[in-house]
C-alpha cells in the first residue's frame, strides 16, 4: 500500500506540463564552485585544562578575545586584497572579530583598536602589550603569499594570563576563498573555548524578497554564514521558495513556479542546471535531503490530500511515507537517519509527528496545546526545533520525544527553523506585521542572545548547511 | 464570432448531456445565435457591448463576481454561500462548454509557508470536487497553489486575512 510508485523524471514525461527547457527560465548565471581549502599540521592541542571553559550555556560569560591584525611575512600583491597581503591580513582579522561579536559567548576587540604584531611575534607574543587590556584570550595570525598565488593563513590562540599557546592550525586557500581562512579560524577560536562542534565555515541557502506584499519577487540566493559572498541563483520571474542545500553544496533542492505549478527541482551549483523531482502531473512541495545525501523527502498533493514520499537523490522509485488524510508534509531526518520528524493535521490542527525512516511507528509527538509546524531535528541529535503556534508564530524547541518545550523567540511571526551545523544556534525568519517585510534572525538555545542577519534585500526561509567539505 | 459560438454551443450541449443527465433539463444548450435571453438560471446574459467570451471578464460578469469563494481558517469545506456561488460557476461552465479554468487556492498569512501550500491545494481541490458533483467534467479544472504567496488584502488583521483565504476560478485562454 505504501509502495505506490512514480516514475521519477530524468527523462521528459507525457506529464511534464512544460518542456524541459523551458524549467530553466529563470535561472541566472551559475556560481562558480569554491576551491579546497587545506589544512596544514593539525594543533598539537593540550586537551582540557581551561578553567573558565563552561558547558553550560545558560552560565557562559563573556570571554573577552583580542583578535590582532594577521601579520604578513613579506607585504605581497594577492588578488584576494587590493592593498596587498598586509591589508588582507587586518581584513581576515576583521572577519574573525565580527564572526565571534553577538553570539554571547565572546567580547572580541578587532584589529582596529589593538596594536599590530609583527610577523616574528605571532608566534612569540609580546605579553606586556596584552595583559592589561581585560582580555583573557589572544589571537594572532600570519598572512603568507605563494610561489603558487594561494594563500596560507595561520591561526594561533593564546592564554594571556597563562602567557601560554592553547592551539593553532594553519590553512592553504586560493585568493578568492581567503573569507574561509577567517572562518576556520573563528571555528577553531570557538571550538577550542567552548568545547563546541565548528559552525563558521559554512553557507546559508534562502529566499531573497523584494516588491510589495501582493507582487512579491521571490529569488533563490546563497552566502557565507555571515553574510559575505552574496549571490543570487535565480532571476526572479517565477517564485522560488524552501531551499536545502544538499549535505556536499553541490546541489539545492528548493520550490519553483517556473512552469506555472509549485514544484520541486534539484538545482546543480557547478553546472547551473536543474530537473524536477519528480514528475508527477501533482504539486510537490518540502523538499529535504537526508543527511548522507542519498535521498530526498518532498510532500505531494493528490486531490487535496498531502503525503510524504522518499526517492533516491540519484532518480529511481518513489516511496509513499505517509497515508492518512489530511496534509502530511515537511519531514526532518534525525543525524543517524534512522528517524523522520514531520507535521501532520491528521489530529485536526498542525502538529508533529515521528515515524521510523520507512514510514513505520508514526505517532504524535506534541501535545502542548498549540500547534506544531516545520520541525527540523538538530544535527546534534538532542533536539527538535519547531515553528510554535500559539497566538503568534515562534521558535521553540523540545526533546526528540516531545518533553522540555522551550519557546525561544517572541515575534509575532518566527517561522521555519533551520539549524547551524553544530545545533548551538537556530536561524528563521521574522515576518512583520501589516508590512509583510521579512528578514532573516537566528538565537541560541538560551533564547537570550538574538541577531538580525543582513542581507541585501528581505529574506526568508533560511536553509543553514553543514560545515563545508 | 458566430461560428465560434455555435461550436461551443454544440460542445456545451454536448457536456450537459453527458455529463449532467440530473440537471440536464433546466440547462438548455444556448441557440446557435449570440444569447440575449436568461435561461433561467443565475447565470447572466452578457450582451453584445459585454466583455469577450473566453475571457475572464465575461466569466466575471456572468457570474455576478460569483468566481471566488471563501473559507474559514484552516478550512477547506465548501459553505452553503460557496455552494450557491459554486452553482452559479456550474451553471456558466455548463452554458460554454469549451471554457476550461484554474481554481487558484490561496491562505491568509497567519500559516507556515509549506502548510499553507498544500492547504491552498486543498481548498482549491474541494472547490474542484463540488464542481464535478455538479456535472462539470474534472479535465476542464485545473487547480494550483500559492499558498499564502499572493494576498489579495494587505492588512495583516482579521478583516484581511478572511478576504485571502479563497478559492478563484480563472478562466484558461
Amino acid at each position: 500500500m505504501k509502495q505506490l510508485i512514480f516514475a521519477l523524471a530524468l527523462f521528459a514525461s507525457p506529464l511534464a506540463s512544460s518542456p524541459l527547457a523551458a524549467q530553466s527560465s529563470d535561472l541566472g548565471t551559475p556560481v562558480a564552485e569554491g576551491g579546497s581549502v587545506e589544512t596544514l599540521g593539525e594543533a598539537e592541542a593540550e586537551e582540557g585544562g581551561l578553567s573558565f571553559t563552561v558547558t553550560d550555556e545558560s552560565d557562559w560569560s563573556d570571554i573577552g578575545v583580542a583578535i590582532a591584525g594577521f601579520a604578513a611575512d613579506r607585504d605581497r600583491p594577492t588578488p584576494a586584497n587590493a592593498n596587498g597581503t598586509a591589508a588582507l591580513g587586518r581584513e581576515i582579522s576583521r572577519v574573525i572579530t565580527a564572526n565571534l561579536r553577538n553570539n554571547g559567548i565572546f567580547r572580541p576587540v578587532g584589529p582596529d583598536s589593538l596594536p599590530q604584531p609583527s610577523f616574528a611575534q605571532i608566534t612569540s607574543p609580546s605579553w606586556g602589550s596584552w595583559s592589561g587590556r581585560g582580555v583573557e584570550m589572544l589571537v594572532h595570525g600570519y598572512v603568507s603569499a605563494r610561489a603558487d598565488g594561494r594563500l596560507t593563513v595561520g591561526c594561533y590562540l593564546y592564554d594571556v594570563a597563562l602567557q601560554d599557546e592553547l592551539i593553532r592550525e594553519g590553512w592553504v586557500v586560493p585568493p578568492a576563498d581567503w573569507r574561509r581562512a577567517a572562518h576556520k579560524c573563528s571555528d577553531l577560536i570557538y571550538s577550542r573555548l567552548t568545547g563546541e562542534s565548528p559552525f563558521f565555515d559554512s553557507r546559508i541557502a534562502y529566499i531573497a524578497e523584494t516588491g510589495p506584499k501582493d507582487k512579491r519577487i521571490k529569488r533563490l540566493a546563497i552566502m557565507d554564514s555571515d553574510g559575505a559572498n552574496h549571490r543570487f541563483l535565480t532571476l526572479g520571474s517565477a517564485t522560488a521558495l524552501t531551499p536545502r542545500y544538499s549535505p556536499d553544496y553541490k546541489k539545492l533542492l528548493y520550490l519553483s513556479y517556473v512552469d506555472g505549478n509549485p514544484r520541486i527541482y534539484v538545482y546543480d551549483i557547478g553546472t547551473g542546471r536543474q530537473q524536477l523531482v519528480a514528475e508527477t502531473g501533482n504539486p510537490t512541495l518540502a523538499p529535504r535531503w537526508s543527511p548522507d545525501g542519498r535521498n530526498i523527502l518532498y510532500s505531494m498533493a493528490v486531490g487535496g490530500n498531502t503525503d510524504i514520499y522518499r526517492v533516491p537523490a540519484t532518480g529511481g522509485r518513489s516511496v509513499r511515507l505517509t497515508d492518512t488524510p489530511g496534509i502530511d508534509i515537511g519531514g526532518s531526518y534525525s543525524p543517524d537517519g534512522s528517524k523522520i520528524v514531520f507535521e501532520s493535521d491528521r489530529s485536526g490542527t498542525q502538529q508533529c509527528y515521528v515515524m521510523d525512516a520507512d514510514g513505520s511507528n508514526q505517532r504524535r509527538l506534541t501535545f502542548f496545546g498549540g500547534r506544531c509546524a516545520t520541525p527540523e531535528w538538530s544535527p546534534r541529535g538532542d533536539q527538535i526545533a519547531f515553528t510554535r503556534i500559539a497566538g503568534d508564530f515562534n521558535i521553540a524547541v523540545m526533546n526528540p520525544n516531545g518533553r522540555n518545550l522551550r519557546v525561544l523567540t517572541s515575534g509575532w511571526q518566527d517561522e521555519a527553523p533551520t539549524w547551524a551545523p553544530n545545533g548551538r544556534i537556530i536561524q528563521f525568519f521574522r515576518t512583520t506585521r501589516n508590512s509583510g517585510r521579512s528578514g532573516l534572525w537566528q538565537v541560541d538555545l538560551t533564547g537570550r542572545n538574538e541577531r538580525r542577519l543582513k542581507t541585501p534585500v528581505d529574506a526568508s526561509d533560511p536553509a543553514w548547511g553543514p560545515i563545508l567539505p | 464570432m458566430n461560428i465560434r459560438l455555435a461550436t461551443i454551443a454544440l460542445l456545451s450541449g454536448t457536456v450537459a448531456l453527458a455529463g449532467c443527465a440530473k440537471k440536464a433539463p433546466e440547462q438548455l444548450p444556448p441557440a446557435p445565435e449570440q444569447t440575449t435571453t436568461d435561461q433561467g438560471t443565475t447565470v447572466a446574459p452578457v450582451g453584445d457591448t459585454g466583455p469577450t467570451l473566453g475571457t475572464q471578464a465575461h466569466f466575471e460578469d456572468a457570474v455576478n463576481g460569483q468566481n471566488v469563494i471563501y473559507f474559514d481558517t484552516d478550512r477547506f469545506n465548501i459553505d452553503s454561500a460557496d455552494a450557491a456561488a459554486l452553482q452559479t460557476q456550474a451553471q456558466y461552465l455548463s452554458r460554454y462548454g469549451a471554457i476550461s479554468i484554474t481554481i487558484e487556492g490561496h491562505t491568509d498569512e497567519r500559516g507556515t509557508r509549506e502548510y499553507n501550500l498544500a492547504l491552498g491545494e486543498r481548498r482549491a481541490n474541494s472547490a474542484k470536487n463540488y464542481l464535478i458533483s455538479l456535472g462539470v467534467d474534472a479535465n476542464r479544472i485545473r487547480t494550483v497553489s500559492y499558498g499564502k504567496e499572493r494576498p489579495v488584502a494587505l492588512a495583516s488583521n482579521a478583516a484581511a486575512w478572511s478576504q485571502n483565504r479563497r478559492a478563484v476560478s480563472v478562466v484558461i485562454n
